[in-house]
């Protein structure tokens, strides 16, 4: 077992120093930058607090539509196959749920701005 | 700054009477193409100008590209028709020891959508663009295909077909992409009875704004020969409304206002359900750039943090393609 600080206290003091200290003192191109690695900071640390959760739902909805077992991936390859190869489509019972509660976990980790996330999560 | 000495050299040779070049500084480089802008010294009155070339031993442009002597031939034929572009001042010839490129004025304004969508400098603008664009994409289509350089040819098919080789290289599980892929196939409409010149990157970015309206259309590098309802469809992918996404158009208006300016300069009616289809196909393109981005981000020679980031963007046109094919409200 690992001791603590957790990275995400760790990545959270780190991200701190830098907006509340670095950002300041940079302009143009080098303060464009900072913003991005800070938002990658903090989509790191979104990930690392929900991705497990969202994961095990996600790998049940999975075994349950496609009648198997298997990891994440395996189980998303299988899906996408059978999508390519029309077996599966918007047509199969309980499949466009689960595309949107997938894609709505991915958004929550990636860009919870983005504005039609906020819609669909508001309104939803 | 070693490309000072054979741009001040090229200037000699094309612009009677200058005097030298100022304040060159380079404004944009990937691995393949760099834009770079400087002032052209004369006694009658500087011009600013920018420089768009792929630095000799990149010249071979990407697959989907049209090159950069086509991109110029483009600009100067729209400038001519009087659709807001640059003038091109000079194309780059061997001797230049520049690459291949291009010299053209530099447009002053905005092409910063949060700005334009936001700055009270742009509030008059807002109000007119999503008209003028309709207008300046009948321009773009209605320039004769005749005199313009060799283009390829794209149909629907060809764009879904390379859309999904493109998904298929990446190898990584996206169900949502496939299930696009699949709704695309089935619904894709007959070929284009009417074949013309498509801009083929008409968006945000690639539009210098002034507080007026449209000044210039830039990056014709994906300009190719089409059907003309690609161009109102890309415009209107919901990546291009920067969170206004109750405007279509890049943020700005509706689709009628779009529409109608198209359809009164063009005198050709818009197949609406057409367009959604490209906005749709618009939609995936987005997202396996995104996907690219993230690619090109791994293998190099590009590690930086704005593409990796880019490609955790391409979530954001899953959620798009879900809300055009699977609406959680009908």
């Amino acid at each position: 077992m690992q001791d603590q600080p957790t990275p995400v206290e760790l990545i959270n003091a780190v991200a701190e120093f830098l907006r509340a200290d670095v950002a300041p003192q940079l302009s143009g191109h080098a303060a464009f930058k900072l913003r991005v690695g800070l938002n990658a900071l903090d989509l790191v640390v979104r990930q690392l607090t929900h991705e497990a959760s969202g994961d095990a739902a996600e790998v049940e909805r999975l075994s349950k539509l496609l009648g198997t077992s298997g990891s994440l991936e395996e189980l998303n390859r299988l899906l996408s196959a059978r999508i390519a190869s029309r077996e599966m489509g918007f047509q199969t019972p309980g499949l466009t749920d689960h595309v949107w509660k997938t894609t709505m976990d991915k958004l929550a980790i990636d860009q919870p701005n983005y504005a039609s996330y906020r819609r669909e999560r508001d309104t939803g | 700054m070693s490309i000072e000495s054979p741009v001040k050299a090229s200037v000699a040779r094309w612009f009677p009477g200058a005097t030298g070049i100022d304040r060159l500084a380079q404004l944009s480089g990937g691995a393949s193409q760099e834009t770079w802008s400087f002032d052209v010294l004369h006694p009658s009155g500087n011009i600013a100008v920018i420089l768009r070339r792929a630095p000799s031993g990149y010249g071979a442009a990407p697959g989907r590209a049209a090159g950069l002597e086509a991109e110029a031939v483009l600009m100067q034929q729209a400038y001519e028709a009087g659709i807001p572009s640059p003038r091109v001042r000079y194309v780059l010839r061997a001797e230049d020891g520049l690459g291949s490129g291009f010299i053209m004025d530099r447009v002053e304004g905005e092409t910063i959508p949060r700005k334009i969508l936001r700055d009270a400098q742009f509030a008059q603008a807002r109000g007119v663009l999503a008209g003028q664009l309709g207008k300046v994409a009948a321009g773009i289509h209605a320039l004769d295909t005749t005199r313009l350089p060799k283009l390829r040819l794209m149909t629907v098919a060809g764009e879904i077909d390379d859309l999904a080789a493109e998904h298929k290289s990446f190898d990584w599980p996206r169900p949502v992409f496939d299930l696009a892929l699949r709704w695309l196939r089935d619904n894709a409409p007959a070929p284009s009875d009417t074949v013309t010149l498509v801009h083929g990157d008409f968006r945000h970015g690639n539009l210098i704004i002034g507080p007026e309206g449209v000044r210039a259309v830039l990056d014709w590098e994906l300009a190719h020969f089409g059907d003309p309802m690609e161009d109102l469809g890309w415009i209107c992918v919901n990546s291009w409304r920067f969170g206004e996404i109750d405007k279509p158009v890049g943020g700005l208006g509706s689709r009628e206002d779009l529409f109608a300016a198209y359809e009164s300069a063009s005198g050709r009616p818009v197949d609406v359900p057409r367009v959604m289809f490209w906005e749709t196909l618009g939609t995936l393109r987005w997202g396996i750039m995104c996907c690219g981005m993230m690619q090109r981000f791994r293998t190099g020679p590009d590690h930086s943090m704005e593409r990796a980031m880019i490609g955790r963007r391409a979530s954001e046109t899953e959620i798009d393609l879900l809300r055009l094919l699977a609406p959680r409200r009908a």
